[in-house]
């Protein structure tokens, strides 16, 4: 019953929401490059202290950046979980996957007590209007890729995903990893290029 | 799966009413709904221009208030940019992109769908701010510190940041679509090396806005925050900048130029060859040097900037790279002569046009070069020169370019022809009211007129040249009323146009007019790039593709009209408020909770 297989023979059935979201990516490259562009030009232009020397240490973005890293590693895990056929052990890696970007959000968020504490707010001086915009932006991205794998989840709970079908486990995975290599972009410019001290 | 008749491949139903206008996922509607709703735009725009001129008509008028007239320049430009001729472009891509290179839909439907409520909301969000307290008032391109609170205080600029913000993910949607249809979806044979013109210049521009729209999206989110939350971003007492926003703004403004000309060229490219019953000539030299404006067109931004004092080495490299785009520019322009040189020419509105165009363009490309000269712009920056320039580019070019477009494809669209005399007095009145309008804006200018003045005293002997302009601007718009008469007349009772009115070379003309929901019964196998000349001159025979699974039309949808929605009274809830933001946030969450729970398509 096939078709003869010509060279003309057409098949509509290409997948191609993975080009969409490669190319979606490229353009979110841009927004940060906007974003990071902006950090760096403004870099030392405050007119009023206090001096990013003073308020921010490299322990905690560290750690910071190895729960990220751990976190696409987990996320690796889950698509070669469900690639391989098991979705149960897929579901629990995205978990994990999640679980590690609640504690990034969470370090986050006692990095940001502390500046406030310090004197830091957006509105303090040109470093805190930059600081608060660039990490801010992309803890946002965080939170947008944790709901977007709990989505996931949530269908892989009802029965969905199998060996031949986690193209959108793959893709809320591109998005993930692209999360975290802009983080590693944001530690290299915001932190360790500024001679902090480590504690 | 149920098992198919494997020989018919299941048809589509056709669906109708205000519902299945609402719900639709079909490029053909949705492009359709694009052009209906830029029209509409276009002519809110105009009405705009039309108060613009005749305030200054004559010295010191007082037809509108000096704040009311900044609000409606600063909407005139706001809404031409991103609500007509960007959407126009936005809605005969989808409508033929897929034709022409053979497809059935678009790569992704609901997307597309998205694209299109967003752009309309936005476009509904943005004008209500007439309503709600004032328009953005700041300019187009809203330089700092004029947008802060201090000098900005209504929801004008606020509506502005949150209706482009709006625009933004509507056009990155789109050109997302584009990018994939026309890599993935192309028909069997179709190489890049035989893509349709206005196929190349679709996939250039979404390359375009997917890197020039993002550095907009973050300047306007720190002007949101500069505006809000005390941040310091564009002001220099705190360590800002207000050159940031400017670099920030052209870096997105500039390649944003080329993003509403170049699908203008790739239409004329369409019509020329079919006119002059011809092959394009340079057809390799035209798409590439389509590519070469789009990359150029990312290293040129601060030629908009030389007055702001930036170092001679940086003037000069600016200035450099702007000519440099001439080349490009002038290899098309040569390309389209050479095209119409000796060939057998069918003189119908859309070469009508397409030739407008031509002419006009060359003459805002002259300017333009002018403008990248340093010394001539510190001269005549923000005069009446560049307001002249621009519309010969935009309105003499891109606007040229759509209605050439128009003509063109309005009876592969509808099923019938328009007509052709009223066409040609549409035309005369277009291209003389054009010139009449723009070219003595160079004049006065020179003379020293300045952009955005509010009116201007007798004595400086302006009024003559501004009351021509202001006659040129009247018979422009006596023009487009004619064309809009045509396009209602002609779309109720114009002459049966049969599939192939114009004896076309591209594959929209192998289906039927209007193409049914599935755009072909079968997908042709192109040989080369003119697919439809070569059968029906050059004796050659179609060849059809096989689908070995028979095609399905994606289902309607509802969730990308109710996620736009939700998404829009988001926007009103960043301006008036925390309910309007929960339930905006509400609305949208369902919408994306509904759009996920379909089944993929």
């Amino acid at each position: 019953m096939s078709a003869p297989a010509s060279h003309d023979t057409y098949v509509m059935e290409h997948d191609h929401r993975k080009l969409g979201i490669w190319i979606f990516l490229a353009s979110e490259v841009m927004f940060f490059g906007a974003v990071i562009a902006t950090f760096v030009v403004f870099r030392g232009r405050s007119t009023s202290g206090p001096d990013p020397r003073e308020v921010l240490t490299l322990l905690v973005p560290t750690i910071m950046t190895l729960v990220l890293l751990t976190s696409s590693v987990t996320m690796v895990m889950a698509l070669q979980a469900i690639q391989g056929g098991n979705r149960t052990r897929m579901w629990q890696y995205l978990v994990a996957t999640c679980i590690l970007g609640l504690v990034f959000l969470g370090l986050k968020a006692t990095e940001y007590t502390h500046l406030f504490s310090d004197g830091i707010t957006p509105s303090a001086n040109i470093f805190g209007s930059v600081y608060f915009l660039t990490t801010g932006l992309h803890a946002a991205h965080v939170i947008v890729g944790i709901i977007w794998i709990l989505a996931v989840v949530a269908k892989a709970l009802r029965g969905g995903f199998s060996a031949e079908n986690y193209l959108p486990v793959e893709m809320a995975g591109l998005y993930w990893h692209f999360v975290d290599l802009i983080w590693v972009a944001i530690f290299m410019v915001v932190y360790l290029t500024d001679q902090l001290k480590f504690m | 799966m149920t098992t198919q008749v494997a020989t018919l491949p299941a048809k589509p139903r056709e669906y109708t009413g205000v519902m299945s206008w609402l719900t639709t996922v079909d490029h053909k509607r949705i492009g359709l709904m694009y052009a209906i709703a830029s029209m509409f735009f276009l002519l809110v725009g105009g009405l705009e221009a039309e108060i613009i001129r005749t305030q200054l008509a004559q010295a010191n008028l007082k037809i509108v208030n000096p704040d009311l007239y900044n609000q409606i320049f600063t909407m005139h430009g706001t809404t031409m940019i991103f609500l007509a001729v960007m959407p126009f472009m936005a809605g005969l891509g989808n409508y033929f992109v897929p034709l022409l290179v053979g497809a059935r839909d678009m790569a992704y439907p609901r997307l597309n769908a998205l694209g299109l409520w967003l752009f309309v909301l936005a476009g509904i969000f943005l004008n209500s701010s007439f309503f709600l307290g004032g328009a953005p008032a700041a300019g187009w391109f809203g330089y700092a510190p004029l947008t802060s609170m201090q000098y900005s205080n209504t929801n004008g600029v606020d509506f502005w940041i949150w209706g482009l913000e709006l625009l933004g993910v509507s056009s990155i949607t789109a050109s997302i679509n584009f990018v994939v249809t026309i890599i993935w979806m192309r028909a069997p044979g179709l190489r890049f090396n035989r893509l349709p013109i206005f196929v190349w210049t679709n996939l250039t521009t979404s390359f375009l806005i997917l890197f020039a729209m993002p550095s907009i999206a973050a300047a306007l989110i720190l002007l949101f925050l500069d505006r809000h939350f005390g941040t310091f971003f564009f002001d220099s007492s705190g360590g800002g900048d207000p050159l940031l926003w400017q670099h920030l703004f052209w870096f997105f403004g500039h390649p944003e130029v080329y993003i509403m000309i170049l699908p203008a060229m790739g239409i004329i490219s369409e019509i020329l060859p079919v006119f002059s019953k011809k092959p394009l000539f340079g057809y390799t030299a035209v798409a590439y040097s389509s590519v070469a404006i789009g990359f150029i067109g990312f290293t040129v931004w601060a030629h908009h900037m030389f007055a702001v004092g930036m170092p001679p080495a940086i003037d000069a490299a600016f200035s450099l790279a702007s000519m440099i785009i001439a080349v490009p520019t002038a290899i098309k322009i040569f390309n389209w002569i050479a095209t119409l040189w000796g060939g057998s020419i069918n003189l119908k509105t859309p070469l009508l046009f397409a030739i407008g165009f031509i002419s006009l363009f060359i003459i805002g490309g002259l300017s333009g070069i002018f403008l990248a000269t340093v010394p001539i712009d510190f001269q005549v920056e923000d005069t009446y020169f560049v307001v002249g320039h621009l519309h010969y580019v935009l309105f003499g070019g891109s606007v040229f370019g759509i209605v050439a477009g128009i003509y063109y494809w309005f009876p592969k669209i509808t099923g019938r022809m328009m007509n052709e005399k009223w066409g040609v007095v549409h035309f005369i009145l277009q291209f003389v009211g054009m010139n009449l309008a723009f070219f003595p804006m160079h004049i006065v200018g020179i003379l020293g007129m300045p952009r955005r003045i509010y009116t201007y005293g007798a004595n400086l002997g302006w009024d003559t040249i501004n009351l021509i302009e202001t006659i040129g601007a009247y018979t422009i718009g006596i023009g487009i009323l004619i064309f809009l008469y045509n396009l209602i007349q002609s779309w109720r009772s114009g002459a049966v146009a049969g599939n192939d009115p114009w004896d076309g070379d591209t594959l929209e003309w192998a289906t039927s007019s209007p193409p049914p929901a599935h755009n072909f019964e079968k997908i042709p196998v192109v040989t080369g790039r003119r697919p439809m000349w070569d059968v029906k001159h050059g004796g050659q025979k179609m060849d059809y593709a096989v689908e070995p699974h028979g095609f399905h039309m994606p289902p309607p949808s509802i969730w990308p009209l109710i996620l736009s929605f939700g998404l829009m009274i988001l926007m009103f809830g960043m301006i008036f408020g925390v309910i309007p933001l929960v339930i905006g946030l509400v609305i949208f969450v369902a919408g994306l909770a509904g759009w996920i729970n379909q089944p993929a398509i």
